[in-house]
């Protein structure tokens, strides 16, 4: 793991005293303080939130969150506050009701486009390719406006064949599908690389047992496949409950917002009721700190590769 | 912070497996391809040519019936609040890209050395796993000009320096929201660039060690050459980061006070989506996706050359 301490064994003599084991450490000192100096910034603004989503109202207008440890007087009312009278309750559920469709079909969507591209033949396979590459560059603001013309004609034709007023951005459909189609270049991208070293033998061999294209798909190519789909769903999943723009677009509907548009609405409105806003981002920061916390090494592996290895 | 890990193509190899006996017809591929195509043309290709086309259109209030060439362009650049949002886009540039960058060096580095390693990493890394919107909620409390609840100006009072109005101060609101979003992507560097150097074989260092080579040395000499693909590879993913910056401003100050923190992204959806001038809207998408060209292409040659580590 770390060659410093390698190199350290190596060179101490075989019954090291403890004076100089003393010393050692006092020259490793300044590491220590610079870490826990860094681990101190980054975790105290965190903390510190999390203190005042407990303490009370007034207690938090009057005195600084790092005096609370003096005198403890927690509470859960802010929590209880929020959930019911601020909306939070029924924007976590449309957080979720959000996310898991448009981390799905992009799940479904990419698995089947990457493994056409790395196991199947077809005219143009590589321009295509490429073509997926440069429009992961592309950004959503690109799309928004002719997306938005396109949704408004489609509701339009759908109210006049039903003749019930429809409106595809009242409803969930429309922020699925945005959210499915601009995650594609990305997740075709990563799931192709990951598919393509896939050991082709293996393939070859069921191809020859008479399995179909899709029998390949599904017995063999996904089952190997599932740390690198699990990766890139966890990302997926965590990409679009953060994500603020795009629901500002396509959620079109206050009763559907999800949880980032309230909290930034509570932020503008509320600034100074910080009770209300701490325990909101709390309530908003659970879902993805506890896929962290569990998920944390397909979480790290998706990340990296997406980037260099 | 939401960041997008830029994805670049990883250690698999980009060759396609050879032609082979009894392959699926070109009719096959398409059905695994189709659900893909079909989401990427309509919400992504024929997007990049409607806006292209909006933009040299009036445009007003989605009436798309007017050419007006290139007036949409010449009116945003010369729009003082677009221009705001340009110099903060370089601000941005500069400061968040070269900071997180040396961070994520100097803790990764600074890491290796203890045995604690992967709680560092951990710690510097949460931030990454939680939406913007939380961020902004966290740093607008650590921001909070009352020092009895701004941990900040509580630090600045204990040496004695007045309350400083980070988010409400046309001089330090750059400053500070920038440094949000270091805080945000450093464990992102960190992640990244600790993969790279675990890369780097001990035997080359202990080499170094043994000819008289002190760290400073090591560093300078081998450590950063060594590093300096993955670290391009990370500057290219910070930089689309700030092109398509939105969440932390839009959440903290919503572009303010006045214009002072505008950028690229919140003008677009600010002045000219959300206030119904959808030819100007236009003009800045096309705007982003010309700045983003570039990185397109850079991302195109690489996964072409197959030249990747």
């Amino acid at each position: 793991m770390s060659t410093t301490t390698a190199t350290e064994r190596v060179a101490a003599p075989a019954a090291e005293t403890a004076s100089s084991r003393i010393l050692r450490g006092l020259n490793r000192l300044p590491i220590h303080i610079a870490l826990g100096l860094i681990a101190l910034v980054w975790l105290l603004p965190t903390v510190g939130l999390l203190v005042t989503s407990f303490r009370p109202r007034t207690e938090i207008q009057s005195s600084g969150w790092w005096t609370t440890f003096g005198s403890l007087q927690l509470t859960l009312e802010n929590y209880q506050q929020v959930l019911n009278a601020q909306g939070m309750g029924q924007a976590f559920i449309n957080s979720l009701i959000i996310a898991v469709p448009s981390t799905l079909l992009p799940l479904l969507v990419c698995s089947l486009a990457a493994y056409a591209f790395s196991w199947l033949r077809f005219p143009f396979r590589d321009t295509i390719f490429l073509i997926i590459i440069a429009l992961m560059m592309v950004p959503v603001q690109v799309a928004f406006l002719p997306v938005l013309q396109l949704f408004k004609t489609l509701s339009d034709g759908v109210s006049s064949v039903t003749g019930q007023p429809f409106v595809i951005t009242q409803g969930y459909a429309g922020i699925w599908l945005a959210h499915t189609a601009f995650a594609l270049p990305f997740g075709i991208f990563l799931l192709r690389n990951f598919f393509i070293t896939l050991p082709k033998d293996l393939i070859e061999a069921a191809r020859i047992d008479g399995s179909s294209t899709f029998g390949v798909f599904r017995t063999i190519v996904i089952p190997l496949s599932v740390p690198a789909i699990a990766a890139y769903g966890i990302f997926q999943f965590l990409w679009v409950w953060n994500d603020l723009l795009m629901a500002l677009i396509f959620v079109g509907k206050n009763s559907n917002y999800p949880m980032t548009i309230q909290v930034t609405t509570l932020l503008g409105t509320y600034g100074t009721e910080w009770h209300l806003l701490a325990a909101s981002a709390f309530i908003l920061m659970v879902v993805p700190l506890a896929v962290f916390f569990s998920l944390q090494r397909y979480f790290v592996q998706g990340l990296l590769a997406g980037s260099v290895k | 912070m939401a960041t997008v890990p830029q994805p670049i193509p990883t250690t698999a190899t980009t060759t396609s497996p050879s032609p082979r006996r009894g392959l699926p017809s070109g009719v096959t591929a398409l059905l695994f391809l189709l659900p893909a195509l079909i989401l990427l043309l309509v919400f992504l290709v024929y997007p990049v040519i409607s806006t292209l086309r909006m933009s040299v259109d009036r445009g007003l209030g989605g009436n798309f019936s007017r050419f007006v060439g290139l007036d949409n362009y010449i009116n945003v650049l010369q729009t003082p609040s677009f221009q705001t949002a340009i110099i903060n886009n370089i601000l941005w540039l500069i400061f968040y890209t070269s900071i997180v960058i040396f961070f994520g060096l100097v803790i990764a580095v600074v890491a290796m050395r203890v045995r604690y390693e992967s709680i560092i990493k951990a710690v510097v890394f949460l931030p990454m796993a939680i939406a913007a919107t939380a961020l902004g909620v966290i740093w607008t409390f650590v921001y909070q000009l009352d020092p009895n609840i701004g941990l900040l100006n509580a630090l600045l009072g204990v040496v004695g320096l007045g309350p400083v109005s980070w988010l409400g101060d046309p001089a330090w609101v750059n400053a500070a929201l920038i440094a949000v979003g270091i805080w945000g992507s450093a464990g992102f560097a960190t992640v990244i660039l600790s993969a790279a150097l675990k890369g780097i074989s001990p035997e080359i260092l202990e080499a170094a060690r043994t000819d008289g080579a002190n760290e400073f040395q090591i560093f300078w000499r081998i450590i950063l050459p060594m590093v300096s693909l993955p670290i391009s590879v990370l500057a290219v993913t910070l930089v689309v980061n700030v092109v398509k910056l939105f969440d932390i401003p839009y959440v903290m100050t919503q572009g303010g006070p006045g214009d002072a923190s505008r950028v690229i992204a919140l003008e677009f959806y600010k002045q000219d989506f959300s206030a119904g001038q959808f030819g100007k809207a236009a003009a800045v998408a096309v705007i982003m996706l010309v700045i983003l060209i570039p990185v397109m292409i850079f991302n195109v040659r690489r996964f072409r050359s197959g030249s990747v580590v």
